[in-house]
């Protein structure tokens, strides 16, 4: 045997980690994206678990799965339209309410980015995995998303 | 807020279809109390007593993409009711038994001949493998069964026809040789 890393049955993993990305998606997408969204990002996660080369921090593993599934959705679905969610069909009061409301007007990239940076307090790099560009580009659309939101509260 | 019983489903009937699974299993209860039953793409794998126990096995074993299914070895599960309802003798189901190593193989063979309702000892699976003094090693072979129940390591006995021993405590042992109505030596 050549393994050295540990991983957890993908069964336990799932049970920990469904609820959060679900909730994570329906603030990134609406409810009925979300729905879609959900079965894509745990069918990638378990196409890319066998190579996992750690078992660190799954929690932020996955949702960076869930925002780049949402960033394709989205870029496929409606390229130009502002990202608003659903709000009527979230059924209970959200932790990162004001950020959600705060982002809704930015442009998909940059909303996801500025949420990741500030809602899940993910790193740089775990951004630009996320969105599938650079460390550099990542703290870029993060900036530029929120020069956005000051011009917008200038406004 | 808690993922809808549908989505999961459709989830979990995805990564089952698209063959992303090292094992699938469901739990199933049957009158010797809740079992873990897995399968692989190449067949029935597991049959456990201790399902919490045996997902980290399995994950070793297979490999880490281990996920309860629903539906998952439905035929294995289905032949499981039959047998405990004594409609069933033999299991028809092909068995993986891929990780076991070459003599552990060869003692299961045999282990799978044993008919219904008899019962054989360490000594004699031993000798029908080619190693008469290795009772204790086919001992050893019958507490790491995979696949108790179908493969039947409950119809072993030590030679003077005591229970000796049983991965799943000697009761469910003592049950499963009820119910096929085996006659127990006293011991």
């Amino acid at each position: 045997m050549m393994e050295v890393v540990i991983r957890q049955p993908f069964e336990r993993f799932y049970l920990e980690h469904r609820d959060g990305v679900l909730a994570h998606l329906r603030r990134l997408l609406g409810a009925q994206a979300a729905e879609d969204a959900f079965q894509e990002t745990f069918l990638r996660a378990l196409r890319a678990y066998p190579k996992l080369k750690h078992a660190d921090n799954l929690r932020a593993w996955v949702l960076t799965i869930a925002t780049n599934v949402a960033v394709d959705d989205r870029r496929r679905l409606r390229p130009q339209v502002p990202d608003v969610p659903d709000i009527a069909t979230l059924d209970e009061p959200l932790p990162r309410e004001e950020l959600r409301e705060l982002t809704a007007g930015l442009p998909p990239t940059e909303r996801a980015a500025v949420f990741l940076r500030y809602g899940y307090d993910l790193s740089y790099a775990q951004i630009g995995d996320a969105l599938g560009s650079s460390t550099d580009a990542a703290r870029q659309a993060t900036s530029s998303g929120v020069r956005r939101l000051r011009r917008e509260e200038k406004r | 807020m808690t993922v809808p019983t549908d989505l999961d489903l459709r989830f979990l009937e995805a990564a089952a279809r698209e063959g992303l699974l090292d094992v699938g299993y469901e739990l199933h209860d049957t009158p010797v109390g809740t079992l873990l039953v897995g399968v692989s793409e190449r067949g029935l794998c597991s049959i456990s007593y201790d399902p919490e126990q045996e997902l980290d096995h399995l994950a070793r074993t297979f490999g880490a993409r281990v996920l309860r299914v629903p539906n998952a070895a439905d035929d294995a599960r289905r032949q499981l009711d039959e047998y405990f309802e004594q409609r069933r003798q033999d299991f028809d189901l092909e068995l993986d038994l891929t990780p076991t190593a070459r003599f552990a193989h060869q003692v299961l063979d045999e282990l799978g001949r044993v008919p219904f309702g008899t019962t054989t000892t360490y000594g004699t699976l031993a000798a029908k493998v080619g190693h008469p003094r290795a009772a204790r090693a086919v001992g050893t072979v019958m507490n790491r069964n995979p696949i108790p129940i179908v493969l039947p390591c409950h119809r072993v006995v030590g030679a003077n026809g005591a229970l000796t021993g049983y991965a799943g405590g000697l009761d469910r042992k003592r049950l499963l040789l009820a119910l096929e109505g085996a006659e127990l030596g006293l011991a």
